[in-house]
């Protein structure tokens, strides 16, 4: 375990140096840290000597290792747009994005657990197919249209709840959050939806599929021979093991996930993240849009890691020779 | 082989024929695609030529609405277009980068599979460990990336006119690893099987070996994961044109007229959104149900994840 | 006096797309208590179909079609699924072939023991304990109070059979059904399981079903052998008999084949061909394309199933009926 621990954290580091260098290859090409700094109402000749000075005319491999070295003290750069270093900005967009992350991803197991084993358990029942035809029906409708139309029905048509915005916000230690007010929680209450929307389908189908997998087992057989009740080889002995594989893929769906805030945030007009990714690709705010790239990469690694140490961890059996 | 085939076939149009859902879905597809590439002719209006636009008419709802016109069969958009015949070009840009894309990632896809597979070794897990990592972050992250990648770098006005073959080159280059994972896992499997080896011991070389011997035997999961990938590019192409990365407003695509439609949304003028909607969510579902239909007819060994 | 268990008339069908598919034909049997009997074939002669209709857990499409099966009295082939389930791992309990596949690797020995006993009995986790405690030392296995914590993957194979044997054991059952118990295990091993096996049936009044398609394994453990054939019974005797006087042409076949019943160095006797599978059963007797005594009867008439009192045994062959031909 100790092993696969380490092996682990290397991988992790590795792709994270991969990440760093595509970010900071795409910053080479396209950003101007100058213009970041000063703006552009200033002479050639004096953009020049800051060049000099900030030591953009040196090599590409001896930037790259400052850029490295900065990065990894938490400097990734000036936005060029807030006048302020891009981390500081992220850090304080990441608690709107966080927290609907947070509710959706509540949503999704709450609701795709318990249909997903219905589904398994009842293959052939009509409620399983309507499940089943409802989910291909959901995977099929763009999560920004899903967005619209909830806005279109509860906000302008119903009045029912707000289409844009956080609402009223609780400051817990520097974290804005909007789950201890009411008007926050009914700001969330659309937006968590429309994000969860497109996953939710997505995984009762893999948990079915793995469950009906699971159930045709040997040790589930044996478990029916030993004359158990059928609830307790349900939950535990076949869900238990469905969980697993569901675990993993459920990290690697996090990448899915951050995807789909970009377009939610887009609609409801949430200040998170994927609202200031696009903000700075309107703007061209090269030194932000890099920032955040690499944000989004160690959350994913690091996430991605976790869930296989968990993984390591839930499953006894773990023996895991360095591949998935 | 020849008689293989013809055995499959036939087993295929013989589910076909049983499978009601797998005939609809088949007319629709091909309804959709008929009506949206005859565009310029069944068309009511060029939404393209700005001299038939004329602003007054702009937000005009449908025909069976009151305000609506009889010339405006769904009605007009924010520009004053006729949404019905905007929506047919808009559709046929869809499809063409959808079709287009794929095309692009399963070349790719193959021929990485393919020489990841065979050769093995270094080579295949630096490949592999690639395709894992760009996997990890989802194709429409890395779609959405490459899109604010390119506009950056070429600006707006470059990016808004070459949009079409950036488009096609973004989701081709973001989804390839669905098609290389899969490639070269029955290449692995194809691999082990005699015929390989008799081929390699009568001294074919390796290409051909691949290219005649190989890469037939994996079609099957190549043609079942390319029907699901159709929907998922035009579905990503939407989502790109939607957040401004994509199809300008003036030749729009699905997408970017559900993008105009949305801000009209809140002054009532609903179709905007909804027509457009309707039918890219229409294309996307059928085709995933065709594309369910032949996962379960071929029944590949795809890869899961 | 009652049979333990007595199989009348049994067809299992396998509901298919295409139409049914008969995997047991028409199968009977009688198992008195203590006994051991073998039910011998090859792979997809139905013989595990038959143990797994028994206790009502034939996989998916699988259907008892007709037949009665008669448990201690009770018809178990009709019976409802609450009372059936309440018999399995409680009266009857199966032996599965892969110990590796048999245990659920995420949960514990313990849970895996004590879970089978609190389904059939109202007792505390203690009580429970301490008799999984008792089963596995039964088995034989060192340290027992320790290794109820331990997950399956933490024991060897061999050892992992010995659990599910205790597991199988939990209840007293009246019978055990084992299918290839020792199929999957290396030869010292097999060996090591078959001794125990003998050593828990003779100590109690357990009946045993051996399902296997090794005769080897069979003529160390049972009493009696039944010879399946492509779903249908060939041979029935006791094992004493079958094994040194094989009568029905597949038993003899079996047994040529087997090393040992030749001399060292000479080639091993297979029966020629394959035995057919379920959707090409021939006409007639189903063993006659492979029968080196075929005659022009046997590809037009199936034979039935008798008692020949000089044989002391059932066979199902026309050879038998014609007594003239005298004996092969």
């Amino acid at each position: 375990m100790f092993a696969f621990t380490i092996r682990r954290i290397a991988q992790g580091i590795l792709v994270m140096l991969i990440i760093s260098f595509l970010c900071f290859t795409i910053q080479h090409a396209i950003g101007d840290p100058v213009r970041d700094i000063v703006g552009i109402s200033v002479s050639a000749a004096e953009r020049e000597a800051l060049r000099e000075k900030m030591g953009l005319n040196d090599p590409f491999l001896s930037q790259y290792i400052r850029f490295l070295g900065k990065a990894v003290r938490g400097d990734v750069g000036m936005s060029f747009f807030f006048k302020k270093p891009a981390l500081e900005v992220i850090l304080f967009k990441a608690p709107a994005t966080l927290e609907l992350v947070f509710v959706s991803s509540v949503i999704i197991i709450f609701i795709s657990i318990p249909l997903g084993i219905y589904c398994a358990i009842n293959p052939k029942h009509i409620l399983s197919r309507i499940i089943m035809g409802m989910s291909i029906v959901g995977v099929s409708i763009p999560v920004f249209l899903t967005a619209i139309m909830l806005i279109y029905i509860f906000s302008v048509e119903l009045h029912w709840l707000p289409s844009y915005g956080r609402g009223e916000l609780v400051n817990i230690g520097g974290w804005k959050s909007g789950l201890f007010t009411i008007s926050g929680i009914r700001h969330l209450i659309l937006p968590s939806i429309a994000l969860s929307s497109i996953m939710l389908p997505l995984f009762i189908r893999l948990i079915r599929s793995q469950m009906m997998e699971i159930l045709e087992t040997e040790y589930i057989k044996f478990a029916w021979a030993k004359g158990l009740h059928k609830r307790r080889i349900w939950f535990i002995h076949a869900f238990k093991n469905t969980l697993l594989p569901v675990i993993t893929v459920g990290g690697v769906q996090l990448g899915t996930m951050i995807a789909f805030t970009i377009l939610t945030e887009t609609v409801f007009q949430w200040q998170g993240l994927g609202f200031l990714f696009i903000e700075a690709v309107e703007r061209a705010d090269t030194t932000l849009l890099v920032a955040y790239l690499m944000v989004v990469g160690v959350i994913f690694v690091v996430v991605n890691t976790i869930v296989d140490l968990i993984y390591g961890l839930v499953n006894p059996t773990v023996r895991i020779q360095g591949t998935r | 082989m020849g008689t293989l085939a013809r055995i499959r076939q036939s087993y295929i149009l013989y589910s076909f024929v049983r499978d009601w859902v797998a005939i609809t879905c088949f007319i629709v597809v091909c309804i959709l695609i008929l009506i949206s590439f005859l565009s310029p002719f069944i068309a009511p209006h060029n939404p393209y030529e700005s001299a038939s636009i004329n602003v007054m008419n702009a937000e005009t709802p449908p025909m069976w609405m009151e305000g609506g016109s009889s010339e405006f069969i769904l009605g007009t958009d924010s520009q004053g277009r006729d949404l019905f015949s905007t929506l047919l070009f808009g559709m046929r840009i869809s499809i063409i980068i959808g079709c287009c894309a794929v095309i692009l990632q399963a070349f790719l896809g193959v021929i990485i599979g393919l020489v990841s597979g065979y050769i093995g070794g270094r080579l295949d897990s630096f490949l592999m460990r690639m395709a894992d990592v760009q996997l990890s972050f989802s194709t429409m992250m890395v779609a959405i990336f490459l899109g604010a990648i390119f506009q950056a770098a070429f600006g707006v006005a470059m990016y808004e006119r070459f949009a079409v073959v950036l488009l096609v080159f973004i989701i081709g280059l973001a989804e390839w690893p669905q098609y290389a994972r899969t490639v070269r896992a029955s290449v692995l499997a194809e691999k082990q099987k005699e015929y390989v080896e008799a081929a390699r011991v009568i001294g074919l070389n390796s290409a051909r070996i691949m290219l005649r011997h190989i890469l037939p035997n994996t079609l099957s999961p190549v043609l079942v994961i390319s029907t699901v990938q159709v929907a998922n590019a035009i579905m990503s192409e939407a989502a790109l044109s939607f957040l401004g990365l994509g199809m300008p407003v003036t030749r729009p695509s699905l997408g970017s007229l559900i993008n105009s439609g949305f801000e009209f949304i809140f002054s009532g003028s609903w179709w905007i959104t909804l027509f457009p909607g309707i039918f890219l969510v229409l294309l996307i579902l059928v085709i995933n149900l065709l594309g369910d239909w032949l996962r379960d007819v071929l029944n590949p060994k795809l890869y899961k994840g | 006096m009652e049979h333990l268990l007595e199989l009348q008339n049994i067809v299992v069908r396998f509901a298919l797309r295409f139409g049914d598919l008969t995997a047991v034909d028409d199968v009977s049997f009688t198992l008195d208590r203590g006994d051991r009997m073998g039910l011998v074939g090859e792979s997809g002669a139905g013989k595990s179909v038959t143990g797994f209709s028994i206790i009502g857990l034939i996989s998916r499409p699988g259907y008892i079609a007709s037949g009665r099966i008669l448990f201690e009295g009770t018809d178990l082939a009709h019976l409802n699924e609450e009372a059936l389930r309440n018999i399995r791992g409680n009266r009857i309990s199966m032996i599965f072939q892969d110990p590796m596949m048999t245990l659920n690797p995420v949960l514990t020995i313990g849970t895996q023991m004590t879970e089978t006993l609190q389904a059939h009995m109202d007792i505390t986790d203690e009580e429970a304990a301490a008799m999984a405690v008792d089963r596995l030392r039964m088995v034989h296995i060192p340290s027992p109070e320790k290794r109820l914590n331990q997950y399956p993957h933490e024991f060897s194979g061999g050892m992992r059979q010995r659990i599910v044997i205790a597991i199988a054991l939990l209840m007293d059952p009246a019978l055990i059904i084992a299918d290839e118990p020792t199929t999957a295990l290396d030869v010292t091993i097999q060996a090591e399981i078959l001794d125990l096996l003998l050593e828990l049936c003779a100590t109690g009044k357990t009946g045993l079903i051996l399902i296997t398609h090794d005769l080897a394994v069979v003529s160390q453990v049972t009493d009696k052998i039944t010879v399946m054939y492509a779903g249908r019974i060939v041979e029935m005797g006791s094992t004493d008999t079958i094994i040194h006087d094989p009568r029905h042409p597949y038993t003899q076949g079996l047994i040529n084949a087997l090393p040992g019943s030749r001399h060292t160095g000479s080639r091993l006797n297979q029966i020629p061909g394959m035995m057919p599978n379920l959707l090409t059963i021939p006409p007639g007797c189903s063993f006659h394309p492979r029968c080196p005594f075929m005659m022009d009867i046997c590809t037009k008439q199936a034979p039935r199933l008798k008692y020949y009192k000089e044989h002391e045994r059932q066979i199902s062959c026309f050879l038998m009926e014609n007594q003239n031909k005298g004996s092969i």
